[in-house]
């Protein structure tokens, strides 16, 4: 978890802050950052995939010194930044299939080491449906090999690239092409997919977080740090995406916020298994105020309320907030400027 | 050119594709109107003098709230901060301490000597300023400042006007209040003190123009009937000789009779000069009283008495006798028929003050109206050439609005000397809490200004209300949420999907990058300040 400076005015939330040194600034508050994802690319309006996968390159080159290549799964993100004859990518980038991308870093990073560049590091990356459905063995046999590489999945809760099919990411309830928002049970069903942060855990690996684009201080530290480790680790990130979820363009970070604030979206990281930290809901809100801009839970709404799926949904936030602590979490923050920090 | 090993595609960048032809809505940077400028009856930038505070350069920050108020550190005292009352971090947590940290860079300003110069070139023209009070000293400061040969006159032997012979020293230290009048003399102002103006008329022959701001110094009559015995005084009087060093005589019982400001301060000084029992009389209930809310509050701490719906029917030696009232249906308070008595040595009148208008009196085209002259929007009165401002014309009454009023006047003067008249910039459309992301701002409850022991305060005429510290004061400006005007938090920059927005570097803020912009509006909702608006592109 980072260390946060106390700046009342600008929060210690924004990207930026004039009051701070250079160095204890964000990597997207520098001009002169990488720009990973460059632009020209196609990703829809307001995309949350494209400006997590910029936030966690742009980190990941500066824990590395430049030095990173990347193995990206075939989705959204491989298809809008590379259309032929074009690339968005300003990092060294390898496209894979859909379902074999940690393993393609894998065999990356142990020709790097055959060559004897552990110098340079390698960082996997796919969408949720590369990542928890189609790529699943491959990324268990590199978190079981302990292969010294970081993947990192952009979790928008479904097939967007292809059409907005269901995923085992996708949440009860959501509609999805597949899951119709019809019948007594709308939406995709309860109980079923599964949770990828937890299942990496089980493989006691050296490092695994969540995270989301609604806090960028929080998920550039996260990158910096699994940069700090060697072995496989894993980093979920959560981005919203406004075609599949249905959400106004300019809500995109918003909807990622507010996942978090519900208790929906745990955010936390755990070293070998154990959860270390978790980040606090700073302003608690009922899953409503998630779910209503969101178009695939519509059905929820109208034509009339359905009080029902909408208190199971909050069951399962109030479940996350009881088992990871996100109410009882420690003060993030250091003392305020001035009495030390 | 061979392509590397492995590589059968030869590629281009994306930068080829510009995807700002998918926009239909575009992010606009604006400047909105932060509520606490807008509260501001002396027209200050807060919001600008609290950015440069911010970053501790708070001699940038005192000269920008120079630009508007030369006064800044009795400001920070007596000012009833309406922009506290607007700020809209009150709907966050709690309001920004603004009086506090204006105060802190007015003290600052006078512990390091910081001055003023005049760099605008002589315009050769004369202006005579009536009154040497809040009014009319600002108008002075802002005049000299924009060339003019400036003439402060005062009936009264020391300059400050209500601000030495109305505010008490607990609430404004007479050092203070020296320091800035001074340094306003030492810009070239030449105040002449004891040296009443008659005549208005006669004046307008050696200047070129004429700012009146003579103030509201009459204390208002009430017809008491009283016993010979009985000791009434007035409340502009009492404070007046308190202030010259010969406090009146007024026993151990006092009855102040009024619910203004005024009637608080008298009440308090009394105590300070040794009255055990000061009680206020105010025929209305304490919702209506038009005293401030936090002097009552300090009033009634060092033990002054309050007897809400009350008037004086008669006074006599040692006694006062007192009529209940009720409000009527309209808030109106109506007597009762049941009397009281109540034991008093003396009786202050603080029931309003009234314009002494002799000094317009052969000026036949300036009116007159409820008791206060009347001017224009431009400040000026019906005789051209002479303006008017504080409180002999229609105001509330503050050293704020009568500070405001002296800038405004100026800006009105001078335009009028140089033929130009002044014109004032367009307001920009309010930055309201609804277009913030407080989102970003963290959980910071404001400082509170360390206060003076109450035992300790009814001994002394110290200030009552101390000022922060450095640390505190910075504190509490970083508090500020920079509402409607862009603070460069970078945000608008960092969280772009297509890295279409620009940094220009510190203080140049930012520009969008329409070649890749797509108007997806993140950068809108993500402001937290609200300082970018989405508008529609044209089709």
């Amino acid at each position: 978890m980072s260390e946060r400076v106390r700046f009342f005015q600008t929060g210690s939330f924004a990207v930026g802050n004039r009051l701070l040194p250079l160095d204890a600034r964000t990597v997207q508050s520098d001009p002169s950052r990488s720009n990973s994802l460059t632009s020209g690319h196609r990703a829809c309006r307001g995309c949350g995939e494209a400006l997590g996968a910029r936030y966690v390159l742009d980190a990941a080159m500066r824990a590395t010194g430049g030095r990173l290549v990347t193995v990206n799964a075939t989705g959204c993100l491989e298809v809008f930044s590379t259309p032929y004859p074009e690339t968005s990518w300003r990092v060294p980038w390898l496209h894979s299939l859909f379902g074999n991308a940690p393993a393609v870093a894998s065999g990356v990073a142990t020709a790097l080491k055959a060559r004897g560049r552990t110098d340079i590091r390698v960082l996997g990356q796919g969408g949720d449906g590369g990542t928890v459905d189609i790529g699943f063995g491959c990324l268990s046999g590199m978190f079981e090999r302990g292969d010294d590489v970081l993947f990192v999945c952009y979790d928008n809760q479904g097939y967007m690239n292809t059409g907005v099919q269901r995923s085992g990411a996708t949440p009860p309830a959501a509609r999805t092409s597949t899951t119709q928002a019809v019948g007594p049970e709308p939406g995709n069903v309860f109980g079923q997919g599964k949770s990828a942060p937890l299942i990496a855990m089980a493989h006691e690996i050296p490092y695994v977080a969540t995270a989301t684009i609604a806090d960028l201080h929080d998920l550039e530290s996260k990158v910096e740090r699994a940069m700090g480790f060697h072995g496989a680790r894993y980093l979920h990130v959560l981005v919203p995406c406004p075609l599949g979820w249905g959400g106004d363009a300019a809500q995109t970070v918003r909807i990622a916020r507010l996942a978090v604030e519900s208790g929906l979206f745990p955010v936390f990281e755990a070293e070998r298994g154990e959860v270390t930290a978790v980040s606090p809901i700073r302003h608690r809100v009922p899953v409503e105020e998630y779910l209503r801009p969101q178009a695939r839970f519509r059905h929820l709404f109208e034509p009339e309320r359905r009080a029902d799926v909408i208190d199971r949904l909050q069951a399962g936030a109030d479940r996350n907030i009881e088992r990871f602590g996100l109410l009882r979490a420690e003060e993030r923050f250091g003392p305020p400027l001035g009495e030390g920090s | 050119m061979k392509a590397p090993f492995a590589i059968t595609l030869r590629v281009g960048s994306s930068l080829a594709n510009k995807t700002g032809a998918w926009r239909t809505e575009r992010p606009v940077y604006v400047d909105r109107l932060p509520p606490c400028n807008d509260a501001c009856p002396a027209g200050e930038n807060v919001q600008r003098w609290l950015y440069h505070a911010e970053s501790g350069e708070y001699e940038t920050a005192w000269r920008e709230l120079m630009r508007d108020n030369p006064f800044p550190a009795v400001m920070g005292r007596v000012c009833y901060h309406p922009c506290q009352t607007a700020c809209n971090r009150g709907k966050l947590d709690e309001e920004v301490g603004i009086n506090a940290v204006e105060r802190f860079l007015g003290d600052e300003a006078i512990r390091r000597g910081w001055t003023v110069s005049v760099t605008a070139p002589p315009t050769g023209k004369r202006v005579l300023v009536v009154g040497a009070g809040p009014s009319g000293l600002a108008a002075a400061y802002h005049l000299r400042l924009l060339g003019h040969e400036v003439t402060v006159r005062d009936a009264a032997p020391r300059a400050g006007g209500m601000m030495r012979y109305g505010i008490p020293a607990y609430r404004l230290a007479r050092d203070v209040l020296d320091a800035e009048v001074d340094r306003i003399a030492a810009m070239g102002v030449t105040i002449e003190l004891s040296s009443p103006v008659p005549d208005a008329a006669a004046a307008l022959r050696d200047f070129d123009a004429v700012f009146l701001a003579v103030g509201a110094q009459l204390s208002r009559r009430t017809e008491i009937p009283a016993g010979d015995s009985a000791r009434i005084l007035d409340a502009l009087g009492v404070l007046r000789d308190v202030s010259e060093g010969e406090p009146p005589l007024l026993g151990r019982r006092v009855v102040v009779y009024g619910g203004g400001n005024t009637a608080m301060d008298v009440a308090r000084t009394a105590r300070r000069l040794g009255a055990t029992d000061a009680v206020v009389v105010y025929r209305r209930t304490r919702e209506r009283m038009p005293a401030q809310p936090f002097e009552v509050a300090e009033a009634e701490q060092e033990g002054v008495r309050m007897r809400w719906l009350s008037t004086i029917a008669a006074a006599d030696g040692g006694t006062v006798t007192v009529e209940r009232m009720r409000l009527d249906e309209t808030g109106f308070p109506r007597p009762t028929g049941e009397y009281e008595e109540l034991a008093a040595d003396s009786v202050v009148l603080a029931i309003g003050q009234d314009v002494d208008r002799s000094v317009v009196a052969t000026l036949p085209r300036v009116s007159v109206a409820d008791g206060v002259v009347q001017v224009g929007a431009d400040m000026m009165t019906g005789q051209p050439g002479v303006f008017a401002g504080g409180d002999m014309v229609p105001s509330p009454r503050t050293v704020t609005a009568a500070v405001g009023h002296g800038k405004q006047a100026a800006r009105y003067i001078d335009g009028w000397l140089r033929g130009e008249p002044y014109a004032p910039p367009p307001r920009h459309p309010l930055a309201t809490f609804e277009r913030l992301n407080t989102w970003y701002y963290s959980d910071a409850p404001a400082t509170v200004r360390p206060t003076l022991d109450a035992a300790r305060r009814v001994s002394t005429f110290a200030e009552v209300v101390g000022g922060l510290d450095e640390g505190s004061a910075l504190f509490e400006a970083r508090r500020c949420m920079s509402c409607g005007n862009c603070f460069e938090c970078d945000n608008c920059f960092g969280v772009c999907p297509d890295n279409a927005v620009v940094k220009l570097g510190p203080g140049e803020r930012y520009a969008i990058d329409l070649d890749f912009c797509k108007g997806c509006g993140i950068c809108v909702t993500e402001c937290p300040c609200g300082a970018i608006d989405l508008v529609p592109e044209e089709t």
